[in-house]
């Protein structure tokens, strides 16, 4: 079984770089602050998908069944905060661009 | 050793209770007695009985914890700290309400601080790295500052990549090694020998830690975030959080996990020694107090990070001392640096000057602090640079080892022009009534300048105690 | 195996959708999307319990998250939006060129991992795992959770006493 489940770790891994080079494309292309926490959502969801074929792979799928369930967690906190800075930002400069925001900086 | 992390989540729970409200003005008394009480029990744990006899009666919870030398540091440093950002907090943050959110926040740190010292398993590593850096962001954004916010905005971005590139490198761990463990994954690396895909692990992993601390490919993040925050929490941030997050897991990672190779250590020098210099030069261009210290830290971390890559034990100890060292220094520079924000209300060079004269302590204290960073004896910092070049050129990195000379003297030339530009010199007719900041603020910079010249003076009793605990 | 593929082709191209889409709101939805198939690869790849968190948490709350965040920042108008979007279309029209390049070079290298394997796990479940072998991992969440509920008080609290 592992012999057949190793043949299906590179398919899956190529996948994983490809969803990991779009959400990186995102977060650096983008002038909005929250696409650029999408962005990070995609990579993160690129992790997850790793993480769950590491596991499927090597046999120990309890346990990165218990990674994923634990990095959601984090994940969703960190991103819950960090829209809580992103409306903090909105409600200084009444915009959502990075643009913006730099100017802002250098001016105070 | 699980109550380390668990106390203070529950105090956490107790104060928060709807019901108890009158007990949260005990909040400020209790974190000072945890805070106190954990700077004891580490100062006694540098004999390794007590930390048996200690550890024992302890084992309430199977968490998988364990605690060495370093970590032993680590508790004395965060509870050190997290104890003085306390202490000049309480004379910024007046309100009662705000007061105590603070004071739940840094219990909060010290909690996932212990348990990111003490943790054995890569997995909760991460874990409490992301807990540390979550607080971090709230702590930075208290003010709402809207720079501050920006700052944050980019530090939340870095800091996030920085965790996806550490938990596919875990990711990676767990297909080859089936754990997470540390020793479990050494002992499967020490078997199965060099593998192209456990380096891309490593890489992953290191390169995650550099942009946590702040390193130079990585150190775009660092000096705003510093500078806009406010005074208490760039204390908190220059002294223990990033260190921990960044370097501190990169110490316990390279030690326990992945093992110090001779290629890692090539990719370390490099690193270090470009931060070193690229941090030391960009200190001499600043022209604000808060700023110059955060391009001064990264040097200083560089500095760690050469120490680990010269691979030999005395290195190893030099990296850690120095790491202790910056801690102190940096955090008591902060310290000044709020009590001139806190008195006069800014902290760019260009307005200040002839402050000595109106704030003797603060100036005597940023002296030592400066002498300190820049490696003059008999302070404390001196030492641990010399240990960190011995060991650089007992390796034969001898360029190298010129280099971090030469940028100690450039230290000493950016923080000696800052010292005279903000407070020798003449006085400006403003500052004529200016007085000394108030006692919480200079308490703090008395303990650890005192920190600083005691380490120093009794240097062969630190060394060896150092020994130990590290050996 | 050409099923796996195939779901796997439908998730990069869920990704580029959400990506490449004109308004923030459909790109919040794309994100569910993208949850959505990651789950069904997940259920394929024997994660039936990661795969129900993925799918109530990634896909359900976390879009709802960000819809109620761009519902309390100025929305756009028509013609705005419009411009935004031809403006965006400039930056990113080489990211799917850029994506199946990417793909088809990653796939052409046939890359045989030469790896041994570790042995199969003793645990048997992910209860197992959380609550016998790794109860740290649950400490973790929970202060994770109180800490993250803690800050955004912090955040949004003295935001709106600002605006008063």
């Amino acid at each position: 079984m592992n012999i057949e489940a190793l043949q299906i770790f590179w398919p899956f891994s190529i996948f994983v770089i490809m969803l990991f080079v779009i959400g990186i494309y995102y977060v650096l292309a983008t002038y909005n602050l929250i696409r650029a926490l999408l962005g990070l959502e995609i990579m993160i969801k690129a992790i997850t998908l790793l993480l769950i074929v590491a596991g499927y792979v090597s046999g120990h799928v309890a346990l990165a069944q218990s990674l994923v369930i634990t990095l959601i967690v984090i994940e969703v906190v960190a991103i819950t905060v960090s829209v809580g800075i992103v409306l903090g930002i909105h409600s200084h400069t009444n915009s959502l661009d990075t643009r913006n925001l730099l100017e802002k900086t250098h001016e105070g | 050793m699980s109550l380390l992390i668990v106390i203070p989540f529950f105090s956490i729970l107790v104060f928060n209770l709807p019901f108890l409200k009158t007990l949260r003005k005990a909040i400020f008394i209790w974190s000072i007695f945890l805070f106190l009480s954990q700077i004891v029990l580490s100062c006694c744990s540098i004999s390794p009985s007590f930390l048996t006899k200690f550890a024992k009666p302890l084992h309430l919870f199977n968490f998988n914890l364990n605690l060495d030398g370093l970590g032993v540091i680590m508790l004395f440093l965060s509870a050190t700290i997290l104890l003085f950002t306390l202490i000049v907090s309480h004379s910024f943050i007046k309100e009662e309400k705000r007061r105590f959110n603070f004071i739940t926040l840094l219990l909060f740190t010290l909690s996932a601080l212990n348990g990111l010292v003490m943790v054995r398993d890569i997995f909760s590593l991460y874990i409490f790295v992301e807990i540390t850096a979550i607080i971090s962001y709230v702590l930075i954004a208290f003010d709402k500052d809207m720079r501050a916010m920006s700052a944050v905005f980019k530090y939340v971005i870095l800091s996030t990549v920085a965790s996806i590139l550490m938990v596919s490198s875990i990711a990676i761990v767990l297909l080859l090694t089936g754990d997470t463990n540390f020793t479990v994954i050494y002992e499967a690396l020490h078997m199965s020998g060099v593998n192209p895909l456990m380096m891309l692990a490593l890489s992953l992993f290191v390169c995650g830690l550099f942009i946590k601390a702040g390193l130079v490919p990585f150190h775009g993040w660092l000096p705003e975030v510093y500078s806009y925050s406010s005074a208490s929490v760039s204390i908190l941030l220059a002294g223990i959080l990033s260190k921990a997050l960044g370097v501190y897991t990169l110490i316990r990672v390279l030690k326990n996990v992945f093992g110090l190779t001779s290629q890692i250590g090539t990719i370390l020098l490099v690193v270090g020694t470009a931060s070193i210099l690229i941090g030391a030069f960009g200190a001499l261009a600043q022209k604000n107090f808060k700023k110059m210290l955060a391009y001064s830290s990264i040097s200083q971390v560089g500095y760690i990070i050469v120490g680990l890559a010269s691979l030999n034990p005395l290195g190893f100890i030099g990296a850690v001392f120095h790491f202790f060292n910056h801690s102190i220094f940096k955090s008591l520079l902060f310290v000044n640096s709020a009590g001139l924000e806190k008195e006069i209300g800014t902290t760019d060079m260009a307005h200040l000057g002839g402050l000595s004269k109106r704030m003797p302590i603060t100036a005597t204290t940023s002296v030592l602090g400066i002498l300190s960073a820049a490696g003059i004896p008999p302070l404390a910092g001196f030492w641990s640079k010399l240990l960190i070049i011995i060991a650089l050129f007992v390796s034969g990195h001898y360029v190298y080892g010129i280099i971090a000379i030469f940028a100690s003297v450039l230290t000493l030339a950016y923080l000696l022009s800052m010292q005279r530009m903000v407070f020798f010199g003449k006085l400006n007719e403003k500052f004529i009534s200016v007085k000394e900041a108030g006692f919480s603020i200079v308490l703090p910079a008395i303990i650890l300048g005192a920190i600083i010249v005691g380490v120093g003076v009794l240097y062969p009793l630190v060394f060896k105690a150092l020994i130990l605990l590290l050996a | 195996m050409i099923l796996n593929i195939f779901i796997l082709i439908l998730l990069v191209i869920a990704a580029l959708w959400m990506v490449m889409t004109r308004s923030l709101l459909r790109s919040a939805i794309g994100l569910a999307l993208v949850s959505l198939v990651l789950t069904i690869i997940m259920f394929r790849l024997s994660s039936p319990l990661a795969a129900v968190f993925e799918l109530s948490v990634c896909a359900g709350l976390i879009p709802v998250l960000f819809i109620s965040t761009i519902s309390l920042t100025y929305p756009l108008s028509k013609q705005e939006m419009m411009e935004h979007f031809k403006a965006r279309l400039r930056r990113f029209w080489y990211l799917p060129v850029l994506v199946v390049i990417v793909g088809v070079i990653l796939s052409l290298l046939k890359i045989k991992p030469d790896i041994t394997l570790p042995l199969p796990e003793s645990a048997k479940d992910v209860r197992d795992v959380l609550w016998n072998l790794r109860p740290i991992y649950l400490i973790g969440q929970i202060i994770v959770l109180l800490a993250g509920a803690f800050g955004v008080v912090i955040l949004f609290k003295d935001s709106k006493k600002d605006e008063h």
